[in-house]
């Protein structure tokens, strides 16, 4: 999991990958007018304001991405693995992610 | 726990704030980072955003399943799902923030 790779050769496994990083190289090549390091705020920007509105329990919606959502998990009697013994588990909240419509059509009609 | 649902004009709006771009230009970068973000899953491409989370392509097989309203069988293509993990650093932000809503809150019930 390390970041060593080069922008255009970053392949785990044979599977392609793109970083934060090299999202930001990207819309920085695009917008040759703007300084990287305003690149990276805007980037910082969008997925700080998405992790601000799901800690506040907000939900996001964008349209043709998908949306992302805050799921309750209850309070639960879980066990030690290791020991059997039983414990009380605190309930929780996970981020959750449904894809929208547009790319999960994309997903399947693109190699 | 406001229970609103914020959309792209909200992110837009948050960067013309951080920035100082000009609102069109705002909304054109959050359109572009969406794009960029799509077209690399839609390549089959794994989306690594540190500190928030990773996106990934999944393949499924075909298998039989059933349609629960009619009963009826049917066969379900492979076909590829997007899975999204959330990274630790937005799991714990979550957390951190409903426990303190649920500490200094009076008798008012979170909203799911």
């Amino acid at each position: 999991m390390t970041d060593l790779a080069g922008p255009d050769d970053d392949s785990e496994n044979g599977t392609p990958r793109m970083t934060r990083s090299e999202l930001i190289q990207r819309l920085s090549e695009m917008n040759p007018h703007l300084y990287q390091r305003d690149v990276e705020r805007i980037i910082a920007t969008v997925f700080d304001e998405v992790s601000a509105a799901l800690s506040r329990g907000d939900r996001v919606e964008l349209r043709g991405f998908g949306a992302f959502s805050v799921k309750r998990r209850g309070p639960r009697v879980g066990r030690n693995p290791r020991t059997g013994s039983s414990v009380q588990v605190s309930e929780k909240h996970v981020p959750f992610f449904k894809a929208g419509k547009e790319l999960r059509e994309r997903l399947n009609t693109e190699d | 726990m406001t229970g609103r649902t914020l959309t792209r004009a909200d992110l837009s709006e948050a960067v013309y704030q951080e920035v100082g771009l000009s609102r069109h230009e705002s909304a054109q970068l959050v359109e572009s980072i969406l794009k960029q973000m799509s077209d690399a899953l839609a390549a089959g491409a794994t989306v690594k955003i540190s500190s928030f989370g990773s996106f990934s392509v999944r393949q499924k097989g075909q298998r039989v399943g059933q349609n629960p309203k009619t009963g009826a069988v049917v066969t379900i293509l492979p076909r590829r799902v997007l899975v999204f993990r959330a990274s630790h650093v937005l799991k714990n932000q979550i957390n951190a923030s409903f426990e303190k809503a649920r500490a200094g809150e009076s008798g008012q019930q979170p909203t799911g």
